[in-house]
């Protein structure tokens, strides 16, 4: 299973929940399999996926997905100690690790070799870290959703890639919307 | 009134709710006020860009936020200010240590000093520069400013504000 096939499986999951998706291919992967109003594409800035997502999330009540990749969170280590410092019970960072960069073309990641993004995130104090193959991620997805306990997942895949048009949307227009249906959804 | 006090006064008044910031000795008062302030959810970063991207969040989320930080961070987070803050048109005040100043004992500092101004110019970043006592007293208007704009806004605060060292 690709990043494309589990964006795909669990966009009915995320559609009920408020999504901060980073940067490049998994944005545009979101974007094209199922648009929301209350997903927020990352156009730029490599790594603040989940930081952008905690902020989301101690500021309102609903739960928050970051969908982050095992490339990006190595661009922002510092954020796995904050994140476990600053529960949020609201907050899911799920890393989707196909152990590459792969919007710039499938480089390999450390993540991918010695280093595990699982036990980093232990080690850096986060208290619920699941570790999970791709097709599970559903699963694990739902039950971190209902457990209402700051979650952790690092989905493990394949690395590849689809083909999927660029966003076009004026970067406003994606961050009024966001935030005019997290307003609608705390109403 | 302490100055420290008086800034984070000005941010409650502001609504300001959500507070990042990095350490730094100059500003320490401040920060020290921000974590005593209940109104304030204060969150340490580990880096500045980090910091940015939890101010963007907690401002798409509903609350006001502001991040504290040294003139060397903007080096490190002219990408994000750009892509992020700048380009999906978010409001952040940062209340920046300007080091490398008059009274700097370090002269590492004045490296990124030298580079400060210009590249919050270049940014077209508004720029605002306490020196005397009494320059905080902007720091109301500024903060409505910045939150009528939704810019990133730039509060440099020198060591000859601050009392020196």
């Amino acid at each position: 299973m690709i990043r494309s096939e589990i964006i795909r499986d669990i966009a009915p999951i995320l559609r009920d929940q408020l999504v901060v998706c980073n940067i490049g291919l998994p944005s545009q992967e979101l974007h094209m399999i199922d648009d929301q109003a209350s997903n927020f594409y990352m156009l730029g800035t490599m790594g603040l996926s989940s930081s952008i997502g905690l902020g989301v999330a101690l500021a309102q009540d609903k739960t928050v997905i970051s969908i982050d990749g095992d490339g990006s969170v190595l661009t922002n280590f510092g954020t796995l100690p904050t994140i476990a410092n600053n529960v949020a019970d609201n907050f899911i960072l799920l890393i989707i690790d196909n152990g590459s960069y792969g919007s710039t073309g499938d480089q390999p990641t450390y993540a991918g070799g010695k280093t595990s993004l699982a036990a980093v995130a232990k080690a850096c104090g986060c208290e619920t870290v699941i570790e999970c193959q791709a097709e599970e991620t559903g699963g694990v997805l739902k039950a971190a959703i209902e457990s209402k306990k700051m979650t952790v997942i690092v989905s493990k895949c394949e690395s590849g890639n689809i083909k999927v048009p660029v966003i076009a949307k004026d970067p406003v227009v994606i961050r009024d919307r966001f935030m005019t249906e997290v307003t609608r959804r705390n109403a | 009134m302490s100055v420290s006090e008086k800034i984070v006064a000005d941010f409650v008044a502001n609504g300001i709710e959500f507070v990042t910031t990095v350490p730094c000795k100059q500003l320490g008062g401040v920060i020290d006020a921000v974590e005593k302030e209940p109104s304030i959810y204060h969150i340490p970063s580990n880096k500045e860009d980090e910091g940015m991207g939890l101010c963007a969040g907690a401002f798409m989320g509903g609350k006001r936020p502001a991040i504290i930080m040294q003139n060397t961070a903007i080096g490190v987070t002219v990408n994000t200010l750009v892509t992020l803050t700048q380009f999906y048109r978010m409001p952040l005040p940062m209340l920046i240590s300007y080091r490398g100043e008059l009274k700097e004992p370090v002269a590492c500092q004045v490296e990124m000093a030298v580079h400060t101004k210009a590249l919050l110019n270049q940014l077209n970043i508004p720029t605002y520069h306490f020196h005397k006592l009494g320059d905080e007293d902007e720091l109301d208007a500024i903060l409505k400013y910045t939150f009528m704009c939704n810019k990133p806004v730039a509060i440099l605060t020198d060591a000859t504000f601050w009392g020196g060292y």
